[in-house]
């Protein structure tokens, strides 16, 4: 196996509160408590979880757009340099996001409503000092076209887009910088089922023919089924499983991948008892002691309750942090 | 293939490609009252500006034979009841013999037509190009010939030619200091927004105390301050910088309240990803996205400085005479024995109420049109 692209060590995101002038700090939001992953170049590696878990943190802390409060996140760039990215700055960070970009959730809000389609797409080919004048102009066309656009087009301005036109429109920008990881934070949440069909095979496309590595940000496990090689399943700012999607599916070690799983409508689990979750997610800014899910688990015992699970390594090449894994079903 | 495009009609290309200035224009046409306050206050400003050719008389003119005359009417119909050329009819002048009170009774055998484009007594223009022609005027040369439109105040000058010329001082103060405070508001305004932190608190709660403080008597103040006697154009600095002190804090308000909500979009997160500096980010990415509001919210204070101004000349804290302003002009209708008399002096008054009304409307269409891609 080759190295991997991407690897984040122990990776720790907390928002200090402050409740104002005179008044005593809050715990501070612990959005990401420690997570470890790492991604394969050429792989989809999908980050799912509820509202809240801190997958959108994460997206943001593997593009730089903050920094991690601890751990290591490190990208190995084209020369096979290891670059450390939560340490960059300046010109650095700016060249980081020659390999990494991010595509947005919202295609409304992600497209400058007052620069035109050419203008959106030529902005990182001007600013990375790619092309220039009617270079630039060929190579939006180029890139209009492969993300299925009307080259046409390009002097329009986004009010005259659809919602997946305009997302196609921030893909074609992520992509004009020739990006080895793209991150995907909630892509097609915002999209219709059809539209967001049509998104996920465009990123399949694109995969296959520019060779990229994609890690898509989502809650959305028919989303992760459909596109992605491998799954993490995050709660309350940890990783709790890991592993390749058709074994993750096919039998979820952890309580909870078991619970996210039975809430996907499936024509095979028509007759599977659908496991409701009681109680409501924990603050982030009050992590439950021991296991964080053991206040919401079925299975929970009073060891759950005192120490924190540690990875144990699956036979099916996965891992899941649990003290008490529910049966391997072949 | 591109025949999905040639389908679609012009005008929806037209739509596709319209820009945000494009798009704000045409919703700002919508807004019928603003439309009509915009041609009000062009026309404003174009009297404002070639103010001595279209005032019949200077505003300085002293007429000693018409003091306190009321406004002249222009008549259409002559005495035996004939359509003629519009005319005004000659002043006379009587004594009350009970008060002594100088009345004025209109002479309908003695009529001077109305011309425009009239030959008059060489002035100049701006103060240096020569002219010999006014906008209105009456043709004879005649001692007795008058147009008075709005009727003349204690000394006998022409209240219609001094509320034209007063426009150039109350209109212009309005844009000065507005400039001003549009300096001092974006950049103290754009720090608080962009660097936020200690530096929003204090600038912040300087504007928290600035608009704290009693308006009129900080001006009394600061007037006093204004050493009397000056050139009136320093007076008329000395004002702007006055009104901008406290001008600018609704500006700056608006600006970093811009720069919060901004900074917080996806485009420009975007913007970074897509290599942009932090300067091109506020260039190219942010000030377009806000300029629009700024423009609104500037035609929005603009009538507060020319009630400021107009405020403080009647109080006697401002301009002085001879320099006329419509707060100066206002000042000569303080006594009631004035307006019983002669009401006509609060004519100017309602050229304020105009001039602010239109600045309202047109700030409120601009403010519609500054955001044109949200919902109607």
């Amino acid at each position: 196996m080759n190295e991997p692209l991407l690897t984040l060590t122990n990776v720790e995101k907390h928002f200090p509160q402050s409740n104002g002038f005179l008044k005593p700090a809050a715990a501070p939001v612990r959005a990401v408590n420690g997570i470890s992953f790492s991604i394969a170049e050429g792989e989809t590696t999908a980050l799912v979880g509820e509202s809240g878990c801190g997958k959108s943190t994460a997206a943001k802390l593997i593009t730089s757009a903050i920094t991690p409060s601890a751990g290591k996140i490190t990208l190995r760039t084209r020369d096979g340099n290891i670059l450390d990215v939560g340490s960059l700055r300046g010109r650095a960070r700016k060249a980081l996001w020659r390999d990494v970009q991010l595509i947005f959730q919202d295609p409304f809000s992600s497209l400058n409503p007052r620069m035109t389609v050419k203008q959106i797409i030529a902005e990182p080919l001007r600013n990375f000092d790619i092309a220039h004048g009617q270079e630039a102009t060929d190579l939006v066309a180029d890139l209009m076209d492969r993300v299925g656009l009307q080259p046409g087009t390009m002097s329009r301005y986004p009010h005259a887009f659809s919602g997946g036109q305009r997302q196609r429109i921030g893909i074609a920008r992520a992509l004009a910088v020739k990006p080895r990881l793209v991150v995907g934070d909630e892509p097609v949440s915002a999209l219709d089922v059809s539209v967001a069909a049509q998104i996920l095979n465009l990123f399949q496309s694109l995969k296959k023919d520019l060779g990229l590595t994609y890690l898509l940000i989502t809650h959305d496990l028919s989303v992760v089924r459909h596109s992605a090689d491998r799954v993490a399943v995050m709660y309350l700012g940890n990783i709790v499983e890991e592993n390749t999607t058709a074994a993750l599916f096919k039998s979820p070690r952890h309580p909870y991948t078991q619970a996210l799983l039975s809430a996907v409508p499936s024509q095979d689990n028509q007759d599977k008892p659908r496991i409701v979750l009681t109680g409501e997610v924990a603050s982030a800014r009050n992590i439950p002691t021991g296991c964080p899910f053991h206040p919401r688990c079925a299975y929970a015992t009073d060891v759950c309750r005192l120490t924190a699970p540690t990875f144990e390594q699956l036979p099916t090449g996965g891992r899941v942090a649990c003290h008490t894994p529910l049966e391997f079903m072949p | 293939m591109s025949n999905a495009l040639s389908h679609e009609s012009a005008a929806l290309k037209a739509y596709a490609e319209a820009s945000g200035w494009r798009l704000g224009w045409a919703k700002f046409r919508r807004h019928k009252l603003a439309v009509v306050s915009l041609y009000i206050v062009g026309l404003l400003y174009l009297l404002a500006i070639f103010a001595e050719f279209f005032s019949p008389y200077d505003y300085s003119d002293i007429n000693r034979r018409h003091v306190l005359a009321p406004p002249q009417a222009v008549y259409v119909v002559d005495a035996s009841g004939q359509f003629t050329w519009p005319h005004v009819r000659a002043l006379k002048g009587q004594r009350d013999p009970v008060t002594r009170r100088l009345n004025y009774i209109e002479d309908p055998e003695n009529t001077f037509p109305v011309r425009l484009f009239a030959p008059s007594k060489p002035y100049k223009m701006w103060g240096f190009i020569p002219l010999e022609t006014r906008f209105i005027g009456v043709s004879t040369p005649n001692r007795q010939a008058s147009i008075f439109l709005l009727g003349t105040d204690s000394l006998g000058r022409d209240v219609l030619s001094r509320i034209f010329h007063g426009a150039r001082i109350s209109l212009s103060i309005g844009l000065v200091g507005v400039a001003l405070s549009f300096v001092i508001g974006i950049i103290l305004g754009g720090m608080s927004g962009y660097f936020g932190g200690w530096v929003d608190t204090i600038v912040q709660r300087t504007i928290d105390l600035l608009q704290s403080l009693p308006t009129i008597p900080l001006w009394m103040g600061l007037a006093a301050a204004v050493p009397p006697g000056q050139d009136p154009l320093v007076t008329y600095f000395m004002i702007t910088v006055i009104l901008s002190i406290i001008g600018w804090t609704g500006i700056a308000r608006v600006v970093r309240g811009r720069f919060l909500a901004l900074r917080e979009e996806d485009f420009v997160l975007a913007a970074r990803f897509s290599g942009a500096s932090e300067m091109r980010i506020i260039l190219r990415h942010m000030v377009p996205s806000f300029a629009s509001h700024i423009i609104a919210s500037l035609t929005l204070s603009i009538p507060e400085m020319i009630l400021a101004e107009t405020a403080l000349s009647f109080l006697g804290l401002g301009l002085q005479p001879p320099a006329v302003s419509w707060g100066v002009l206002l000042k000569d209708a303080q006594s009631l024995q004035v307006i019983s008399q002669a009401p006509w002096l609060l004519v100017p008054g309602l050229a304020v109420v105009i001039t602010v009304l239109a600045f309202n409307f047109l700030g409120d269409g601009l403010r519609d049109a500054s955001d044109p891609y949200g919902k109607v």
